[in-house]
């Protein structure tokens, strides 16, 4: 059977799935079940390696309405409304085509989000890329930005932030992780949960054509030689037709039309169509010869297995088939009614007047493989030492010069040059830019608004991927914080190497647990997320890279706070310990080019203490400016704020140890922030209330950043050091 | 006294529309009616507004499928009489290819899109748009778009400058006009025009975006203003 072999090994089946498919059905199965198997059994759609570990992260909290397993997790946020939001990672794809990969990225999170009848109202972007300094990963990059812009902007949706690391470690990876949030009315979210045998299913959107056949399976493999050959897998992305399909959406859902809803993602019209019905208990029926499409003679797994872009799945009530038709027409997009909800619960594929598939849909779902993998934990953890890395390494001859190199560096440097190729002020409601450390998006109609971020710490994840999932919660809450709002969900995207070798699924347990660890003492429930696995070429996988995207609530926008030095006169303080803690930062990076060593510590219970403290200073308006201390520790923090604020300041500090260590240390759970000096004694107080270390710093003063004679840097200098770009 | 009406045009890709809608509503206090691309009769309307965005995907270029919209008909007949319009980013780009104003937009001399606070002088205080706002007056307007690079031929340019339809000029934030000041490459740092008759104007900057101190301007406020009052 060398045939059935190639043919396996094509779909990405092994033998033995294989013969749990014929042991199932009692037969073998035709060409267009078995692609059908070979997608639902994916990886990607069937989270066959991960299941069993994502159960631990917390779900649940008075304010979840959905959680995990529908397209987005929706949060009720008062007044009637909901939001709604979600975290995809697009990382095959943009490393074959950038810019259609990232663009579809988009696309593909955007339509999870309207999906839902709810409207978008911010898009964020997690990115990890190489050294920017050869010429293919410039290529990379251009084209990723290029791809989010082109498809973001013509929606009219904001990208209001994100992040980007550089390392070495993404040469051959890279990471495209693309968060949309939207705002519904709560009693109005619509579910992928089909209901009512007979009810009629439409499909709506763009024609299939034969781009994305492959997708879910190609982003559940690595990397090899032969993936340029993938190119043709990589959907083409058409933001116009998904805004038509957007607004044609949200106006059929004002009106009692519809029960069900999906859009057409990963598998295409395969994984919609069974997920659907599977969640409804019931069975459908669709027939392929009335699927709008765009190429002739496309056989029948390619219509199933094609994800061409913009398309949805919708279930109709019965009797509103011409309400349906009428809104996409006047839209200017296709609809077909291609079938119906049956009893039985079989997905039935007739197409030209036969049956190509009739398979029970429990097989499809719930009988999927589940695998429990071998994991153990790597060598070069076990054999991490304990030992300050930060010994090895001389003090800084010139603290000028170190300072302005990590203000340069590109990961910690000015991300204007990415940021303003976004639209980021459409929608007029975006009242924190991108630049801080979490962005702050009006809710017009109310006082409310939604502080948005993502985090994530590859290097320190890489070092220990418990440390490493935990801080990056704790970074994501304590940038909700700083704008002035208290965090209310996440979502994330888990970005990790091959589950088929234990060191790496060692990291991805250790990262569950760490989120799951972290958000569970902030009180922050995970309602929803995304695993991309298999990020690894030739066998060499990236860093783990779990993504946190989180959302956080302020109930007065006119109470929040931003990370600019205000007032001349107004005190420096630094809320929280600093310790030794240079392991994986940019400061080593920068002295060493190694992360050797171990991350800084993780205390979720302080980061809780840290948020509550600032959260009930902020109450007493005693706070004008806050910045999260994360890579470049205390001395990028001071520098940012000062950018920001266009203040000088005058800094003394009792140092503990080596200045450099001091200043540059990443130590976790901390932050600056600024008070004028008659606050002082309450806010002391309060803090020791907390328990959160206090220490003043120095005072907002003059245009130059002066240090204890260690540093007098003009403000001109250190701005243009920060917006110098890579 | 009845409310003066405004109407905001929808192409398919129109996506500045609410954002303009809810700025007139609110900040002018206009009754406001989205004109849905197909409408054949702009007659019951003191301003129609053509919102930015990305009408019919910008493909081919930008505005040059949009122009094409029965309402563009309506539009040009509607200008004809002396009616207000307000082109704003792709609306600007619709009135070019419409020739309802000189010259052409070509892509932004970084070749790519911008997203920025940026500084414009007025250099009109009397047309129907900036009555509130003095001759010289430097104000703070984000732009957003990837063809906002204005051309004209010289001739053009000679007659759009002698007949004083510049009204809006890229400038540093001193109200200086430098290079380095214009965003997109624009000739004579032009943002925005209007008409020979001054009933119609187009401009790159969003006014819309620029009308609440939450979002860290007010300065286009006046512009809505200013219509609400050349209308009373």
């Amino acid at each position: 059977m060398e045939n059935l072999d190639t043919l396996l090994k094509e779909l990405n089946l092994t033998p033995t799935e294989y013969t749990r498919i014929t042991g199932e059905l009692g037969r073998q199965p035709s060409l267009t079940e078995l692609w059908i198997f070979s997608a639902m059994w994916s990886e990607h759609c069937s989270y066959k390696s991960s299941r069993p570990y994502l159960g631990r992260m917390p779900s649940t909290g008075k304010d979840v309405l959905i959680g995990p397993g529908e397209n987005a997790g929706a949060v009720s946020i008062g007044d009637g409304l909901a939001v709604i939001f979600k975290m995809e990672s697009h990382n095959h794809p943009s490393f074959i085509e950038p810019y259609n990969g990232a663009a579809t990225g988009v696309g593909g999170i955007l339509r999870d989000i309207f999906t839902m009848g709810a409207r978008p109202v911010a898009i964020l972007d997690s990115l990890r890329f190489g050294e920017p300094d050869d010429s293919r990963m410039r290529y990379l990059i251009d084209g990723v930005v290029a791809g989010i812009a082109g498809y973001g902007n013509c929606m009219g949706i904001p990208t209001v932030g994100g992040e980007i690391y550089f390392d070495s470690t993404y040469r051959e990876n890279i990471i495209v992780n693309a968060m949309a949030v939207g705002i519904a009315p709560a009693d109005r979210i619509f579910l992928a949960k089909a209901s009512g045998a007979g009810n009629p299913v439409f499909y709506v959107g763009s024609r299939t054509g034969r781009d994305g056949i492959h997708g879910a399976t190609m982003a559940s493999a690595s990397f090899t030689e032969e993936t340029a050959v993938l190119k043709p897998t990589v959907q083409v992305g058409d933001p116009f037709m998904e805004k038509l399909l957007m607004e044609a959406c949200l106006e059929l859902m004002k009106a009692d039309h519809i029960v069900a809803i999906q859009d057409m993602g990963a598998a295409g019209l395969t994984s919609s169509a069974v997920e659907m019905a599977a969640k409804g208990g019931l069975g459908i029926a669709i027939n392929l010869d009335r699927v709008p499409q765009r190429e002739e003679g496309m056989m029948p797994h390619e219509i199933m297995l094609s994800e061409s872009q913009e398309r949805m799945l919708i279930i109709a009530k019965k009797g509103h088939e011409k309400a349906v038709e009428r809104v996409f027409k006047k839209w200017g997009l296709d609809v077909s009614r291609i079938g119906i909800l049956t009893q039985q619960k079989q997905i039935i594929v007739r197409a030209n007047g036969a049956v190509h598939a009739r398979l029970p849909l429990d097989t499809l779902v719930d009988k999927a493989p589940v695998y429990t993998r071998h994991a153990s934990m790597p060598a070069y953890r076990a054999e991490a030492s304990e030992e300050r890395p930060s010994d090895q390494i001389p003090e800084p001859a010139d603290y000028h010069k170190t300072l302005l190199g990590l203000l340069s560096s590109p990961t910690i440097g000015s991300k204007a040059w990415v940021y303003e190729q976004y639209d980021h002020s459409v929608g007029t409601d975006t009242v924190i830019k991108p630049g801080a450390g979490a962005a702050l998006v009006r809710i017009k109609g109310s006082k409310k608004g939604l502080a948005i971020t993502t985090d994530g710490n590859a290097r320190y994840t890489y070092l220990d991927p418990y440390t490493g999932a935990g801080i990056a919660v704790c970074e994501a809450a304590r940038n909700i914080a700083c704008v002035g709002a208290r965090p209310i969900a996440l979502t994330d995207c888990l970005n990790f190497g091959s589950p088929e070798d234990p060191e790496v699924m060692w990291q991805f347990i250790e990262s569950v647990n760490g989120i799951a660890a972290a958000s569970l003492a902030l009180g922050i429930p995970v309602i929803s997320g995304n695993v991309s696995f298999y990020n690894e070429t030739e066998g060499k996988s990236i860093y783990p890279t779990p993504v946190i995207g989180m959302v956080g609530l302020i109930d007065d926008i006119a109470t929040r706070i931003t990370p600019g030095f205000k007032d001349s006169g107004d005190l420096i303080v630094l809320l929280g310990t600093t310790l030794d803690e240079c392991g994986g930062s940019e400061y080593l990076k920068l002295a060493g080019g190694q992360i050797p060593g171990r991350p800084p510590k993780v205390s979720p219970a302080r980061e809780a203490r840290l948020i509550g403290l600032v959260h009930e200073m902020n109450k007493g308006r005693m706070i004008t400016s806050a910045t999260d201390c994360s890579e470049g520790g205390v001395g990028i923090a001071l520098a940012e704020a000062a950018i920001a604020g266009n203040r000088g300041a005058e800094i003394r500090i009792a140092w503990q140890f080596r200045p450099d260590r001091e200043l540059f240390s990443e130590s976790q759970h901390r932050i600056l922030v600024t008070t004028a000096g008659r606050s002082l004694e309450k806010f002391k107080n309060m803090a020791h209330k907390y328990s959160v270390p206090f220490q003043v710093l120095g005072r907002v003063q003059g245009t130059h950043l002066r240090l204890d004679g260690l540093l007098d840097i003009p403000l001109e200098e250190l701005r243009a050091a920060y917006k110098k770009g890579p | 006294m009845t409310r003066a009406r405004a109407g905001v045009i929808v192409f398919p890709g129109t996506n500045c529309d609410r954002d303009t809608y809810h700025v007139v509503e609110s900040t002018a206090g206009m009754e406001v009616d989205y004109l849905w691309y197909e409408r054949k009769t702009l007659r019951d309307y003191q301003i129609v507004l053509v919102p930015g965005g990305f009408s019919y995907g910008d493909y081919l270029r930008a505005g040059a499928l949009a122009r094409f919209s029965p309402v563009m008909e309506a539009l040009r007949e509607y200008a004809d009489r002396g009616g207000l319009v307000l082109g704003i980013c792709n609306g600007f780009q619709v009135l070019l290819e419409a020739s309802m104003l000189p010259g052409a937009m070509q892509k932004n001399k970084t070749l790519r899109f911008i997203c920025r606070e940026i500084h414009v002088r007025v250099e009109r205080s009397d047309t129907p748009f900036t009555l509130l706002y003095r001759k010289g007056e430097v104000l703070s307007i984000p732009i957003a778009h990837a063809e906002g690079n204005y051309y004209a031929s010289d001739e053009t340019l000679r007659h759009i400058e002698d007949n004083g339809q510049v009204v809006f000029r890229y400038v540093d934030e001193k109200g200086g006009v430098t290079a380095a000041a214009n965003p997109n490459g624009s000739v004579n740092s032009i943002a925005g025009l209007c008409s020979a008759g001054r009933n119609i104007l187009a401009m790159m900057p969003h006014p819309e975006r620029a009308a609440d101190r939450l979002l860290g301007s007010e300065d286009g406020t006046r512009l809505f203003l200013s219509i609400k009052k050349a209308l009373r």
